[in-house]
């Protein structure tokens, strides 16, 4: 058997487990590691400028592939700043797996130089974390690690690991396990058969049906088996912030994205209607709006992987505990040996109306059935440019974003018809996840063309960046919404707060974002007429192997609409402009 | 209502901070909590008791289930169940009510287990409304400390929580 050091096994594991990139930042504490690292070579590494961009790119790398994204960071100061990445990896439930350097064993305890508690800073943003004491133990840690990670409701999980025991002198026997056994944990493989009998029933008798689908389908790989399940019975299917690209925009049954800036129709149809599925969705209060006036005729069927999401905050009629994919495909079963003994079955007049219902609103209101926004301002609207990208990029693109307003016209304009082609931090609203993510994405993908869309707030949160992509040959295109405040915090202070701008303004301190993409030597371009828009976007995308920056100046007063009226509103209380509501 | 929920849990360092600081993160409460380790010394048992109406404790049940470290729980309230606490009481005794405390330790089948010529130290053993009876009946000028150990409990009958 081979005899390697604690370090040495590590790098081994790494590779052992299919690792493609590690991405991380050295330091005192994993000298070791990177040591063995770059003595084996075999997993290439990404040398970010910022903890947290390491584990924002791997985020961004394991939503578009569905592996778990790998981060190496130090003890102390680069734990800790790995930290917004983890909670962003938490809330989306994202599979991540993070190694963070620790001080020697024997200095754990007594405040030793860049100690922290890295174990107990991220106990409630993790799914699991292990404190490796003995190197014997990394073959396995490192296993269990990657299973937990990526099996169940998947999640990050960080290992932490004191240097001593990644020392190059000490060698221990190295094999790496083939399974991993952990008596505690057995994620559910399949829904109980009762209760999707029930669910089959009861979907099959609906008059005013709504799938609801989240990230769940996404991460669950479900979305073939979701648009199967929804062709066969012809119900409108709307996909949350996280679901986009789960159900196909461009499909005729897509409603548009549903909860606080959702569609009218969607959010509309869900008010009504009868019996909803959730699928992978967590009835987060984005969606619901106030929870006690959600959808008050609808019987609830809710299909998710972890029994604690069941029942959280609306009370559902048919959970079913299980895996997306096999639970939806089990359905469908049902649907077809149901509707094969009985014709009738759903009850199609009834459905029939239900869409001639929806038509008349996404008529009335739809963002994508015509022109929703005021162009009479002569300025460039956020909107038009999304509707650029989406053009230019044919649908095809890879978009990750950043949080704000941006964000949201990325999620209502850029029709997604695949799954894992939105990659956005939607739980935690992440600032500074958009560009790095593009990263992680772009290494994955390198043929695929990725865009970042961000505003010039949250792309500052993280653009030291652009000096990763100079290293490594990113050639991400960075779409930059330029409206000169930070737009969310803005709309909200127009609408709740008199247009009172308490710290959302930039003053004249903003960067010449053109100049400062050429000082890391890419490319940059600055729009600020609507007639130049899709040319300097067609031009971004056919520099094939260079980072654009594009700084598009936008209409600095533009509202996000739809939006939910809170508190108290239900899903039928919008804002669809700044005057008009329902 | 109040709730006692037995875990049995990996006995690995860490684990006991994930159940608690799961409380914590969720805005739960923890009315008592003990933990030992069981007759398999890779498992500990803890019992831990909370209030919340039934939506709150099935969420608690499930959160707690999901974290890695437990292999299994019971909520014993759902069930027939003994539940015993363990209280020691030091108390002023001088005088009159000496003789008094000693009697009225003997209703409640406490013992005294420690004797000086101002105090006495009582232990009993009972359900927590057993224990707050007895602190009721000796009343709060006598009382000096107060220690409970928390909660435990088992299930009536053949039922039992183990691997």
């Amino acid at each position: 058997m081979e005899m390697l050091s604690g370090g040495e096994m590590i790098a081994r594991a790494l590779e052992d487990e299919g690792v493609e990139f590690i991405f991380g930042y050295p330091g005192g504490a994993v000298l070791h590691i990177y040591d063995a690292l770059f003595r084996s070579g075999k997993v290439p590494h990404i040398l970010v400028r910022h903890e947290q961009a390491a584990t924002h790119a791997a985020d961004g790398y394991a939503r578009a592939t569905g592996k778990p994204g790998v981060v190496l960071v130090t003890s102390g100061p680069g734990a800790t700043n790995a930290v917004t990445g983890i909670a962003t990896a938490y809330m989306d439930s994202i599979p991540m797996v993070v190694l963070s350097g620790q001080v020697q064993s024997h200095l754990i305890g007594g405040d030793a130089f860049q100690e922290t508690d890295m174990i107990g800073i991220s106990r409630p943003i993790v799914k699991h974390s292990f404190l490796v004491t003995r190197a014997e133990d990394i073959p396995s840690t490192i296993k269990k690690a990657f299973y937990l990670a990526a099996s169940g409701r998947p999640g990050p999980v960080v290992i932490d690991l004191p240097k001593d025991i990644t020392n190059p002198i000490d060698k221990f026997e190295y094999s790496y396990p083939e399974k991993v056994k952990l008596r505690s944990y057995t994620p559910v493989a399949r829904g109980h058969s009762g209760q999707i009998k029930k669910a089959v029933q009861l979907l099959l008798g609906a008059k005013r049906p709504v799938i609801y689908s989240g990230g769940g389908v996404v991460q669950g790989n479900g979305s073939e088996s979701l648009r199967a399940l929804a062709r066969a019975l012809n119900y409108p299917v709307t996909n949350t912030l996280m679901g986009l690209g789960a159900y196909p925009a461009s499909d005729r049954q897509f409603i548009g994205m549903l909860g606080m800036h959702g569609t009218f129709e969607s959010n509309t149809a869900m008010h009504h209607a009868d019996v909803i599925l959730a699928v992978g969705a967590r009835f987060d209060d984005r969606v619901t709006n106030t929870v006690s006036k959600f959808c008050p005729s609808a019987t609830i069927i809710h299909i998710d992987i972890d029994p604690a999401s069941i029942s959280k905050t609306v009370t559902v009629d048919i959970p079913i505990v299980g895996p997306v994919d096999s639970v939806l495909k089990d359905m469908l079963a049902q649907v077809q040996q149901l509707q094969g003994a009985d014709q009738s079955l759903p009850d199609t007049a009834a459905i029939d109306s239900w869409w001639q219902q929806i038509e008349e609103w996404r008529a009335k209101h739809g963002l994508w059935t015509a022109p929703r926004y005021d162009t009479s301002s002569g300025f460039i609207k956020p909107q038009q440019v999304i509707e650029s990208l989406y053009r230019s990029t044919k649908g095809e693109a890879y978009v990750t974003s950043d949080v704000g307003q941006h964000q949201m016209f990325a999620a209502q304009y850029y029709r997604f018809d695949e799954p894992r082609r939105w990659i956005n931090s939607g739980g935690l609203g992440t600032m500074g996840f958009g560009l790095p993510a593009a990263m992680g994405v772009k290494l994955a993908f390198p043929d695929s063309d990725v865009a970042c869309v961000t505003g010039e707030g949250s792309i500052q949160m993280n653009i030291q960046e652009l000096s990763t992509c100079t290293q490594y040959g990113m050639p991400v295109k960075i779409v930059n919404l330029n409206n000169g405040y930070l737009g969310m915090v803005k709309q909200w202070q127009d609408m709740n707060y008199e247009g009172r701008y308490s710290q959302s303004v930039y003053e004249d301190s903003l960067p010449d974002f053109v100049k400062l993409a050429e000082s890391y030597g890419h490319v940059g371009i600055r729009v600020d007429k609507l007639e130049d828009l899709d040319a300097a976007m067609d031009e971004a995308f056919s520099l094939k192997d260079r980072l654009v920056f594009l700084d598009v100046y936008v209409d600095r007063h533009e509202h996000v609409y739809p939006m939910h009226i809170a508190p108290n509103g239900s899903m039928r209380d919008m804002w669809l402009s700044k005057l008009e509501r329902t | 209502m109040r709730h006692i929920i037995s875990v049995l849990m990996e006995n690995e360092p860490g684990a006991l901070s994930r159940v608690v600081g799961l409380f914590s993160q969720r805005g739960y409460n923890i009315e008592s909590l003990n933990v030992a380790p069981t007759e398999d010394s890779t498992l500990s048992r803890l019992t831990l008791t909370t209030i919340g109406d039934d939506k709150k404790i099935e969420q608690i049940t499930k959160h707690l289930n999901k974290l890695i470290d437990v292999v299994k729980l019971v909520d014993l309230t759902e069930g027939t169940h003994i539940d015993r606490e363990l209280m020691m009481v030091k108390v002023r005794a001088t005088g009159a009510q000496r003789a008094e405390i000693k009697r009225c330790t003997d209703i409640f089948r406490g013992q005294i287990i420690d004797v000086g010529p101002a105090i006495y130290t009582i232990q009993i053993v009972g359900p927590c409304d057993k224990l707050d009876a007895f602190l009721e009946s000796i009343g709060d000028a006598a009382i000096l400390e107060v220690v409970r150990s928390g909660s435990c409990g088992i299930a009536r009958g053949e039922k039992n929580l183990s691997v």
